[in-house]
């Protein structure tokens, strides 16, 4: 759900007026016309890893973990956002209603590089092709061989750093919520939200020209919608955690006038376990501060029932991202009853 | 005595003597005035420039175009994105609304470089939407969006900084309104591109990059406009001193009794100083702002003459609107008080050296004369030398203005000492006394009215300079024009299409010679614009182009397809001969031509090169096919005129006449000329001014000179006819060195500055009805100055001549 962050920065981007002003809590905004989220709809693949232009918004979002020669732990992100600015009109040429932005981030225990891109769609300068699968922004491309995402190839690069890494699937897709049908309030709001997050990944990162191999862990989610908040939300905190037994876990919980957490467990071997609500309860354990803003980067997760009780920690708790739409996404690490490393993204601090 | 006291004894004086009053606030007045007005004008035509140049940037990130002036392909844009390049598209076309031309800009918001438009216009979530998509917002100048008020357009958002008739949207919006889906004019480059990018021409061959021109190109290019302007707004204001420096000193004569009075009444001499300097002050700080004020109102009367001037020499687009900074206000009241007191110090100086007793009277004139000729002799030496070495060092514009600064201040330092050597050598042929003494007499005087006769000699050669540039070049460019324009009519279509038609209507016609194309394909050389005009082989440039300078046979050779004729602007500026190799940068590969000869191409503000039609169309094949010369039977032309437009349905702008594009040129040309032709008349009426007020300073100087003689018999009626022959002939005198001087302007004009301005050189005629025109101006002028004083000699009591003696004055 920590993609919900493009909700915010491309309907900020494009909503008029009111709806701007209200920076995260626009993404609770009504769209009449686009197509809508329904519970029935069964997801197809490979037809759903390309884009759906008739919904509002809609991202490829990869994060992975990292560990250079030395063992030294680094996380990288690679996320290309898709929103249509109307519900219709032409997708072709320079007037086409799609708009694309790109973020993508390398960071260390004590650097955080990052860059951004904005394009319109319809001129080839940005976009998805189903055969082969391919998503891109000018330079950033995230390539696979075939129709799959059983095996791609993800490279982005900045004014200071580069990546290219090749990732590996050694696991099923994963379903989130109701077969991919994933409920975001108790309103209804919902998205169509599946997640790949079983990759090993081998590589090469540069950070101001010194090129380094690395290996890790990836996890790539995928998801579209056309109003996946609820008025009343005004941001959110994301975890997707790889445990070292092989189990893949993701929780959030989305601050509103009441707080709305739930989250999966996939088991190696299982199909997903949607949990029942809550998991991102209790208040964090630490925070940081940056300029501005007063961040958590220490946290307690909980789930009693898989005998989960751990801490995570930001790798580096300046994972701040700088742009048009600020954010943290950055690395962590998970220490207690599992142990283990993941991803956490934060809005509306 | 207090200071205040002193104030209103010393002001006193110009309570009682209100002309005097008036004549010393309008010189300093209009001293400020011209220089301020002619700030006022260079500030807004450079403001103009500077939006013009800043618009997206153009003067601070480098750019990509596409070779020979092609549109880059929307293909090639992708490339270089998708290489990683962080470039945004622009495209720029002309277009009209409701009949008013229009430049249209397309710009892409999201990939434009932080701040390219201007200050944050699309920034923002609201702003960014209302531009990018339908129902489309566009940017203009205040005037531009006034002028295209319910026009068919999306609605137009105010920014103060765009340049004049430019209409900026969404690329979108622009490329529909064009119908130009998939070009692009030029790319904007953004300041950070990341480490390791391919070149520009390994991903896309047809594109180059440039920087930025660093100063901007209407800048350079009008800057000798500008500094014409300034000097004759510096002119101006020494001639407006000199106004000043005559009131000051006639009010400091007289009031030499009220000084050694307040002197002898106890006050020091410090303090009367000090009041003189304060009443100065005060004088100057009004006359300041009076300035400001007549300088805002002749600027904003010339704005418009100084925009069609800019625009008919250079193409440079300046708003007709003028703004009045603080900084402006400031520095006008500050050189009205720097005027005021450099035109004063003498007067100060010799106050301050005034004992409580020092006799009145002249004193020994002759030999502090001799001493200030030599003076001034010696000046202008260094000054001739110091222009000489300007020049030598520095021979742009820059030094053709010292040149001729030097030159004419040089020559003004040395009028007194020519005047007083010829009066000298009069006064040795006189034979009776009384001539002898009226020689001497004048001589005596001239040490007074050297100051205004040296600004009317500025003021006369100036005027002879310019007259005789502008008129020499309106005769160059009327005959030029007459060669240049040999086709009996102009006919253009609005498409290929039309102009297809055209060509067919017009060839199945007898009375139609032949039709020459006028085709062209635009680029840059070396930076600078270029059009290229291919031409059918005829007789018609045969005959009639005007060529400066060639190789035998210079249109055999173009028509051998491996030559080319280059206009005298391009010939100079990179500098050029026949016989050269000029390489063009044709899209596909460069193409090195010869230069058989170079033509002038008056009032062309960029550059031009004539090759043979095949040639330029192999290379350029994309040119635009539509527009020609027409040769007819001249008798027939207008006929053949109307039937073309009523065939075709042709608008009234496609089908031109020789004569209406002559009259045009000309009116082009009138327009051209018209500020520079009025702040001559303002510089010479500034000088006639000067003059008038000098002479009644020294009528008031003149009595003690006079009274002797007067006393000796001679009556005033004589007295006075003497004064009035005295000032006219002096100033005859005056005009007859103005011409040579003035001659000598027009050739720097000519042949120094006007080449670096302009770019081409005019020949040097002589116009001796102009010499003669100015040199009665200014005797009417110099005897109209003289009447009031003269006229008042005459009526003047006995008495008070009388009194002179008991006073011992």
């Amino acid at each position: 759900m920590r993609n919900n962050l493009a909700f915010a920065v491309l309907a900020v981007l494009c909503l008029s007026g009111p709806a701007a002003a209200q920076g995260y809590a626009g993404l609770g905004q009504s769209v009449e016309g686009y197509a809508t989220v329904r519970p029935d709809t069964p997801l197809r693949f490979p037809k759903d890893h390309g884009a759906h232009p008739d919904y509002r918004i809609e991202w490829w979002y990869l994060t992975a973990n990292l560990r250079d020669a030395a063992g030294r732990d680094m996380g990288l992100q690679w996320t290309l956002f898709r929103q249509a600015r109307a519900a219709s009109g032409p997708d072709e040429g320079w007037e086409s209603r799609q708009i694309w932005m790109g973020h993508a981030a390398l960071t260390t225990a004590d650097t955080h590089r990052s860059a951004e891109i904005f394009a319109r769609g319809g001129i080839g300068q940005a976009g998805v092709t189903r055969s082969p699968l391919t998503a891109g922004i000018d330079d950033w491309a995230l390539v696979s061989a075939d129709e799959t995402l059983d095996q791609i190839r993800v490279t982005a690069s900045g004014d200071d750093f580069s990546y290219d890494v090749t990732l590996v699937a050694e696991g099923p897709l994963v379903l989130q919520g109701d077969r991919g049908y994933s409920v975001k309030s108790d309103n209804g709001q919902a998205s169509y939200y599946y997640s790949q997050p079983h990759y090993t990944l081998t590589g090469t990162v540069t950070r101001d020209g010194e090129a380094e191999a690395v290996t890790g862990t990836g996890w790539l989610d995928r998801e579209w919608s056309s109003q996946p908040l609820s008025g009343d939300q005004s941001g959110w905190d994301w975890f997707a955690l790889t445990l070292d037994d092989g189990s893949r876990v993701m929780m959030f919980r989305l601050r509103g006038t009441d707080t709305f957490s739930t989250g999966s467990w996939t088991a190696p071997g299982q199909g997903p376990v949607t949990p029942a609500p809550g998991g991102v309860t209790q208040t964090p354990h630490a925070t940081h501060k940056t300029p501005g803003r007063e961040i958590p980067v220490r946290w307690p997760l909980a789930r009693p029932e898989k005998g989960l009780d751990v801490e995570v920690a930001a790798l580096n708790p300046d994972a701040y991202m700088p742009m048009v739409f600020p954010y943290w996404e950055g690395p962590i690490r998970v220490e207690g009853s599992h142990s283990g490393v993941g991803y956490l993204e934060m809005t509306g601090y | 005595m207090t200071l205040s006291l002193l104030l209103t004894a010393l002001l006193s004086h110009w309570r009682r003597r209100p002309f005097q009053t008036v004549s010393l606030l309008l010189g300093l007045a209009v001293a400020t005035a011209l220089f301020s007005g002619v700030q006022a004008l260079n500030a807004a035509a450079r403001a103009s420039y500077a939006r013009a140049e800043s618009l997206l940037g153009a003067d601070r990130f480098d750019e990509i175009t596409a070779r020979g002036g092609q549109a880059i392909l929307l293909s090639d844009y992708i490339a270089l994105r998708r290489a990683g390049w962080r470039v945004s598209p622009v495209l720029e076309g002309g277009s009209t609304v409701d009949g008013r031309p229009v430049t249209l800009v397309g710009v892409e918001p999201l990939s434009l470089p932080p701040g390219a438009l201007g200050a944050g216009l699309v920034d923002g979530a609201a702003a960014l939407t209302g531009f990018l998509a339908p129902p489309w917002r566009l940017f203009a100048a205040p005037e531009t969006a006034a002028a295209l008020a319910g026009a068919d357009l999306p609605e137009i958002q105010v920014v103060e900084d765009l340049p004049a008739g430019t209409l900026i949207g969404d690329i979108a919006f622009v490329s529909a309104r064009l119908d130009r889906p998939e070009e692009i004019t030029r790319l904007i480059v953004g300041p950070r591109q990341k480490p390791g990018l391919d070149a520009v021409e390994t991903i896309a061959p047809r594109l180059v990059l440039t920087p930025p021109t660093g100063q901007s190109d209407l800048g350079s290019l009008t800057e000798s406009f500008h500094l014409n302007l300034t000097a004759f707004g510096l002119l101006s204001f020494v001639v407006g001193l000199f106004i000043v420096h005559a009131t000051v000193g006639l009010a400091f004569e007289q009031r030499r009794p009220l000084l050694r009075t307040l002197r002898a009444l106890g006050a020091s001499n410090r303090a009367v100083i000090t009041a003189l300097v304060v009443e100065l002050l005060a004088l100057s700080t009004l006359a300041g702002l009076l300035g400001i004020i007549f300088g805002y109102l002749m600027a904003a009367a010339l704005l418009p003459d100084v925009a069609a001037s800019l625009g008919g020499l250079y193409g440079a687009p300046v708003a007709g609107t003028l703004s009045l900074s603080p900084l402006w206000w400031g520095a006008g009241i500050g050189i009205s008080i720097a005027g005021a007191g450099l035109a004063a110090a003498a007067s100060l100086w010799k106050a301050r050296g005034m004992t409580i007793l020092e006799p009145v009277g002249v004193e020994a004139w002759r030999g502090a004369e001799m001493r200030r000729l030599r003076v001034q002799r010696l000046l202008a030496l260094a000054l001739g030398l110091v222009a000489l070495i300007g020049y030598r060092t520095n021979p742009g514009l820059i030094g053709g203005f010292i040149l001729m600064g030097g030159l004419l201040i040089g020559a003004a330092l040395l009028l007194p000492s020519g005047l007083a050597a010829l009066l000298r050598h009069l006064a040795a042929t006189a034979r009776d006394p009384l001539r002898a003494w009226f020689w001497a007499d004048t001589r005596a005087q001239l040490g007074g009215r050297s100051l205004a006769l040296m600004a009317l000699l500025l003021a006369l050669s100036v005027n002879i300079g310019v007259g005789t540039m502008v008129e020499g070049f309106r005769k160059t460019f009327f005959g030029w024009l007459d060669q240049r324009l040999a086709a009996e009519l102009y006919v253009g279509g609005r498409d290929r299409a039309e102009a297809e038609a055209i060509r067919a209507w017009l060839e199945a016609r007898p009375e139609v010679d032949v039709l020459l194309p006028i085709w062209n394909a635009d680029f840059r050389y070396r930076g600078w614009p270029v059009g290229l005009f291919g031409i059918r082989d005829h007789a018609t440039y045969r005959d009639n182009w005007p060529i400066l300078d060639a190789l035998p046979d210079p249109w055999g050779k173009v028509s051998g397809g491996q030559a080319a004729l280059i206009s005298e602007q391009l010939a100079r500026r990179f500098d050029l001969a026949p016989g050269d190799t000029l390489t063009l940068p044709a899209p596909e590969a460069d193409w090195p031509v010869t230069i058989a000869g170079i033509y002038s191409d008056y009032g062309n503000t960029v550059g031009q090169a004539i090759v043979a039609l095949p040639a330029l169309l192999e290379r350029w094949p994309e040119v635009e096919r539509l527009r020609y010369g027409v040769r007819a039977d001249p008798a027939m032309a207008e006929t053949l005129a109307a039937e073309l437009t009523e065939a075709l349905a042709l608008g009234d702008r496609q089908v031109i006449d020789q004569s209406a594009l002559k009259a045009l040129s000309r009116r082009i040309f009138e327009t051209t000329f018209a500020v520079t032709v009025a702040l001559n008349a303002l510089t010479l009426a500034v000088a006639g001014l000067a003059l008038f007020t000098s002479l009644l300073t020294l009528s008031a100087t003149r009595l003690p000179q006079l009274a002797p003689a007067w006393a000796m018999g001679l009556p005033r009626a004589t007295l006075a006819r003497w004064e009035l022959q005295r000032t006219v002939m002096l100033a005859a005198l005056t005009a007859l060195a103005a011409i040579p001087l003035g001659q000598g302007v027009a050739w720097i004009l000519t042949a120094v500055i006007n080449v670096e301005a302009f770019g081409w050189r005019l020949p040097l005629f002589t116009f001796p009805d102009q010499w003669l025109r100015l040199a009665l101006l200014a005797l009417v002028t110099a005897t109209l100055a003289a009447a009031l004083p003269v006229w008042r000699l005459m009526r003047l009591p006995p008495i008070t001549l009388l009194r002179l003696f008991s006073d011992e004055k």
